[in-house]
């Protein structure tokens, strides 16, 4: 604990990219009672109304509250972000883990396979896999954690490199543990605070792209508040009504600016 | 040189069969009935099974995979179900025009993102630096759709400088195309600017530390020559090496930018054929996008080892 409010002292940039996030999270999460209208209720304002004392945001096309819909979108995001890097994370260190504990032929075979899946632009994947599969919200999880999965087996085999050659590992062995033993238990605790910086990296990517998708009209789905789908769907306001487009795109700047002075902190607290 | 770049051909050899064969799994097996997807769900089973059968979806799987591949290796790279037209000429031709507004893009983004990061960091501190870092975080943490908007708002409905639609005038000058795919070209400068200027700026700083250059200023070589002799060429090979994973951004950013901008370019010919569920179109947009970015990725390999002597020595054995 101690360290952690030293850390959060010593680099501003931290305390503030997750003072940022919380806003977001506490606002989300408790959204029935912070947000003053229902998100998909039309017709609570006048149509297009500019940002006043009754609709601090302005409202919609359809008279829906933009301060509402944005406090709700926040709970898309903050679900698929986390749940989808998660996913990634759990996948990549598992696959990284195998490669560099493995080494040789599995190393090589591995690191190919990952070259090939990561030559695909990450937007085309993901929209060539949400196609075929259909759009859903658990889909748009799954999508963006398999992924990034290749991105983060490659920090989690380079960290584990140097650790599997370490006698912890063999003496770990040599007691009769079983290789998925000495991977999980004893290697993957050790790489943990590279992983942990590449995760906070993700989470912004991750906000990025499903913000992104759904914009597409591949993520989550109207009438439902996500930010991107906010922004695509007002799009044709943007001369009579351009709060309409502007606060749910500031809204995801400011997660993902967020989760970067998140990522920027832990990383030179990481190199210290 | 020759080894090793028969070493990379070969990779990206590889690279572009499991790309296809992942490919062909997404769009040829994942769908699972693809007459019935065709058809609809009011077709007659028959009917359905029919179809199957003339498109060969009862064969085996590998046999599946080489006779699509054999196929797209002849130029046949089937018929586009929406626009009822061959997918190869159509997604060629909409790839010119992206290749024209990537052009753009890049002919705009590399002068700026090196210049910026070389100013910043021969200062790292200064308030150059600063005001550049703080911009490349916001630039960087805005996704495209993002800063198109605001792009639209304030350059093309404010000031109307430049319109909000990409056009290309057919008999129009070359400064009358630049012109008409000036605002999608700098939204993807803005997407893209945040990492390369971070990437130039922190290779200007270890350049600038390293030994040769304090050799460099101590025989009293004039700090213009230091620069540009010493510093420039070592801080520069990164930002070459990233050029390339970079690309990957740039044909991200020109799905939704073309769609944004209502540009016809391969971009937003991929997402037309996502919302479409057009299968084939979607296959062959993503096998031509897959195949030009890793070519571009091995070009970057190439120029990072001819650039880089320590590379290009120890590959010439």
């Amino acid at each position: 604990m101690r360290s952690l409010t030293r850390s959060l002292t010593v680099s501003p940039g931290l305390t503030i990219g997750l003072l940022m996030v919380m806003v977001w999270v506490v606002t989300a999460a408790f959204a029935p009672w912070v947000a003053p209208h229902e998100p998909t209720a039309m017709g609570v304002g006048p149509q297009t109304a500019a940002p006043s004392w009754g609709y601090w945001f302005g409202t919609d096309q359809y008279g829906r509250d933009i301060l509402s819909r944005v406090i709700y979108g926040g709970r898309y995001v903050l679900a698929i972000a986390p749940a989808s890097t998660l996913l990634g994370l759990i996948l990549g260190t598992l696959i990284g883990l195998l490669a560099a504990y493995g080494r040789g032929w599995l190393d090589e075979v591995i690191m190919r396979l990952l070259d090939a899946i990561m030559a695909f632009p990450i937007v085309v994947l993901a929209l060539l896999a949400l196609t075929v599969l259909g759009s859903s919200t658990l889909n748009v999880i799954l999508v963006i954690g398999l992924v990034f999965a290749p991105l983060i087996a490659r920090t989690a085999r380079s960290a584990a490199l140097t650790e599997v050659r370490k006698e912890y590992v063999e003496a770990a062995r040599l007691r009769g543990e079983g290789h998925w033993y000495v991977m999980v238990m004893e290697v993957a605790p050790n790489i943990r605070g590279p992983l942990m910086v590449e995760a906070t990296i993700r989470l912004g990517y991750a906000v990025f792209t499903s913000a992104t998708l759904g914009f597409l009209g591949l993520g989550v789905q109207p009438p439902a508040p996500d930010w991107g789908v906010m922004v695509s769907s007002s799009r044709s306001l943007l001369t009579t009504a351009p709060w309409a487009v502007l606060a749910p795109a500031l809204a995801i700047a400011a997660v993902v600016i967020g989760f970067s002075l998140i990522a920027d902190g832990l990383r030179d607290r990481e190199q210290q | 040189m020759l080894r090793y770049t028969l070493r990379r051909l070969g990779m990206l050899g590889v690279t572009l069969l499991v790309a296809s064969v992942l490919i062909f799994l997404i769009t040829a097996v994942l769908p699972g009935d693809i007459g019935r997807i065709i058809l609809g769900p009011f077709a007659e089973e028959s009917a359905v099974r029919a179809l199957n059968e003339s498109l060969g979806l009862n064969d085996p799987l590998v046999w599946r995979y080489f006779d699509w591949i054999a196929g797209v290796l002849q130029g046949d790279w089937g018929q586009s179900m929406s626009l009822n037209t061959p997918v190869l000429p159509l997604a060629l031709e909409r790839f010119s025009r992206s290749l024209a507004l990537a052009a753009l893009a890049v002919a705009m983004l590399l002068p700026l993102a090196i210049g910026a990061g070389v100013a910043a960091g021969r200062r790292p501190g200064g308030p150059l630096d600063r005001v550049l870092s703080v911009v490349g975080l916001g630039l960087g943490a805005m996704p495209e759709f993002v800063t198109g908007v605001l792009l639209i708002v304030v350059l093309g409905l404010g000031l109307d400088w430049f319109p909000v639609q990409a056009t290309t005038p057919a008999d129009g000058s070359v400064w009358a195309v630049i012109h008409g795919l000036m605002l999608p070209a700098l939204c993807l400068v803005l997407l893209l600017f945040a990492y390369l200027f971070r990437m130039t700026r922190s290779g200007m700083l270890s350049a600038l530390e390293a030994d040769y250059t304090r050799t460099a200023r101590l025989k009293g070589l004039p700090e213009r020559l230091v620069l540009r002799r010493h510093v420039l060429r070592n801080a520069l090979l990164p930002t070459v090496t990233v050029m390339g994973a970079q690309l990957g951004w740039l044909v991200g950013g020109l799905v939704v930018v073309e769609s944004l901008f209502r540009y016809p370019g391969i971009g937003s010919l991929l997402h037309n054929a996502a919302t479409n569920k057009d299968i084939p179109l979607l296959a062959g947009c993503t096998l031509l996008v897959t195949a030009v970015f890793s070519l571009a990725n091995l070009a970057a390999d190439l120029v990072y080892a001819l650039l880089n002597p320590r590379v290009r020595d120890a590959l010439a054995d």
